[in-house]
């Protein structure tokens, strides 16, 4: 076990707590920095991709699992984000500014939604928000002359200076360095009054409302950056697409984005990463699985939903805690080893709370 | 001039009339009680002063402002703090955190430099902590720190609640029912605390209590409750006396 002797209040400001941690992360990060010497083409665009999805996944993450809203459709945002970039790309602007345009417009949209969506919670907020992701998905069909309708919307490539960003390696470099920016913004966030603010939205809105913190402003907020996040990601993704089509953003590509966050853990960044992991890598898993079964059984339709359906409800039923929290187990079993109980972890029923007021 | 004043406050729900036309006034620097039986509208004038509930008729003043109508997250910008009968903390937070969010009001940085944490939030959150720690002192949470809500044992749960409210560095503090659920000796120091609250920080106290012991030792004053009416206010000895009360509880 390590025991971190505490002198000063900063210890537990910064984002580094101990040495420890500084050479693991550091280590992670030089091996994702020099990835492009040790990874081939597709695997490169494949870490593209988990990058993105790590990236959505934050935006969720700061939704679902730190202001415990639930939503269904956030592959309405994803959208939203790569058809706006696209679309302002096809006008000429330069790709760094139309992603920030996808990001503020994302937000913006999500912000909006905020305002129905904060007098539900629950089941019915993610059938809203799945309502949401329908009218959106029914918007890029019709708005045929911005979204091209089902013949799509070719993604311009991404240029800058008469330089290609479209290559493997400056694909692999800029999401790396905008997850890496996320990241670093989702900490902030968490260490400051705004993200306290949704945490404690989340545990008791009737306790958070007399500390004197705005529950609808604290909501909206929420939606806003989650938006945002997920935009920024769309407006990737659209590149990793080339080729936009409504089709790129349906109710699977929702259900994947909240299975990224129950399976990697709720509440937690590390949950994020390791759910990005999972989500990118599992249709190549599945891709596998095809072929080494008989076709019969390859060939049933809808495989690939059902399989992500079962994994959320395995995660659900029996480790709630996702990766991380299954990660967090192992780890104090070596720590403790071998003094480790199994109860530690025991989830405690708690009958202790107020009757809800509202 | 009184710091809190209620002035004929009723609230309905529906047929049930759970407080009916009370009145009275908590002056700067007491301990207030109120006592009654079960679902006498304790609790009840509680939420209507912290604004969970709204007023059908009457009003609230607060420093002679009238807070009737306020929008409820206003309360605690105001100066009002309060605690809950069964702990609404933040269960899945530390103790850390749960008092960091009490410093919420204080909170004078907005979203841009949040996100970018610029100097100004890092100062900010070493005064919240500063604070944070101050009251950490006072209670006695020291060894609790950094442990989850959901891990501490239920009388400890209380005192951070209390520590929470204190972090709002209050003027009013309003506390359901401290003492349920804390063994004799955590009553004890309770009442030691509440003394400490009272005078050394100078905060107004208004409590809920059923134990009349601590209600005798740490109030000033008491105002008795029974079916949604006040029944009388007064020193504890007298009103622990009245006949009125007397037969509020015991019957006839």
């Amino acid at each position: 076990m390590r025991f971190i002797r505490k002198t000063r209040y900063e210890q537990d400001i910064q984002l580094v707590k101990h040495n420890g941690q500084l050479f693991w992360f550091g280590l992670l990060l030089l091996a994702v920095l020099t990835g492009p010497l040790w990874l081939d083409r597709f695997l490169m665009g494949e870490f593209a991709l988990v990058f993105i999805y790590a990236i959505a996944g934050l935006g969720l993450m700061i939704l679902v699992g730190y202001t415990g809203l639930v939503s269904l459709g956030h592959a309405a945002f994803l959208a939203v984000g790569a058809y706006v970039h696209a679309y302002f790309l096809t006008l000429g602007l330069p790709f760094p500014f139309t992603m920030l345009i996808a990001t503020l417009f994302s937000a913006l949209v999500g912000g909006l939604i905020a305002v129905p969506a904060l007098r539900m919670t629950g089941i019915y907020l993610a059938v809203a928000t799945l309502a949401f992701a329908v009218i959106v998905e029914q918007v890029l069909v019709h708005w045929v002359s911005v979204t091209g309708g089902f013949r799509g919307l070719a993604v311009p490539k991404p240029e800058l200076f008469g330089l290609n960003f479209a290559g493997p390696t400056a694909f692999y470099f800029m999401c790396l360095l905008l997850l890496l920016v996320c990241l670093w913004l989702v900490l902030n966030l968490l260490r400051s009054p705004a993200g306290r603010a949704m945490t404690a939205v989340r545990d008791s809105e009737t306790s958070a409302e007399s500390m004197g913190i705005h529950i609808a402003r604290t909501k909206t907020l929420a939606f806003a950056l989650s938006a945002g996040f997920t935009g920024l990601a769309g407006a990737l993704f659209a590149h990793r697409l080339t080729y936009l089509a409504p089709d790129a953003f349906t109710i699977i590509t929702s259900i994947q984005l909240l299975l990224m966050v129950v399976v990697g853990g709720l509440g937690s960044l590390h949950g994020v990463i390791y759910g990005a992991i999972f989500i990118g890598l599992l249709p190549q898993g599945i891709a596998i699985f095809r072929d080494s079964v008989p076709p019969a059984l390859a060939q049933i339709p809808g495989l690939e939903p059902a399989i992500f359906g079962l994994i959320l409800i395995l995660f659900l039923v029996y480790e709630p805690l996702g990766i991380y929290g299954r990660w967090r187990k192992v780890r104090l079993f070596f720590e403790e080893f071998p003094l480790y109980r199994k109860s530690t972890y025991k989830r405690q029923k708690s009958f202790l709370r107020t009757e809800r007021l509202h | 001039m009184s710091l809190l004043r209620a002035e004929k406050i009723s609230v309905h729900f529906g047929g049930v009339k759970a407080v009916q036309e009370v009145s009275f006034a908590v002056e700067r620097g007491e301990v207030f009680s109120i006592v009654g039986p079960n679902g006498a509208g304790k609790t009840t004038i509680f939420n209507l002063i912290s604004r969970i509930y709204d007023c059908t008729h009457g009003q609230v003043f607060f420093d002679n402002e009238d807070i009737t109508t306020v929008p409820t997250h206003k309360i605690a910008e105001l100066g009002i703090a309060r605690t809950f009968q069964n702990t609404e903390l933040f269960e899945q937070e530390s103790v850390l955190s749960n008092l960091l969010i009490g410093c919420h009001v204080h909170r004078r940085t907005n979203l841009v430099s949040e996100l970018l944490f610029l100097p100004a939030v890092r100062r900010q959150e070493l005064a919240f902590r500063k604070t944070v720690e101050d009251v950490i002192e006072l209670l006695d949470l020291q060894s609790y720190r950094d442990q989850i809500i959901g891990n501490l044992p239920y009388g400890v749960r209380k005192m951070v609640e209390i520590a929470r409210a204190l972090c709002l560095q209050p003027r009013l503090l309003l506390l359901d029912e401290p003492s349920s659920g804390l063994n004799p000796e955590e009553t004890d120091d309770l009442s030691f605390w509440l003394e400490d609250i009272n005078q050394e920080l100078g905060i107004t106290v208004i409590m809920v209590e059923h134990d009349m012991n601590l209600v005798s030792q740490a109030s000033d004053r008491v105002l008795a409750l029974a079916d949604g009416q006040l029944v009388t206010i007064g020193a504890p000895a007298e009103v622990q006396n009245h006949p009125e009360v007397l037969r509020a509880y015991l019957g006839d």
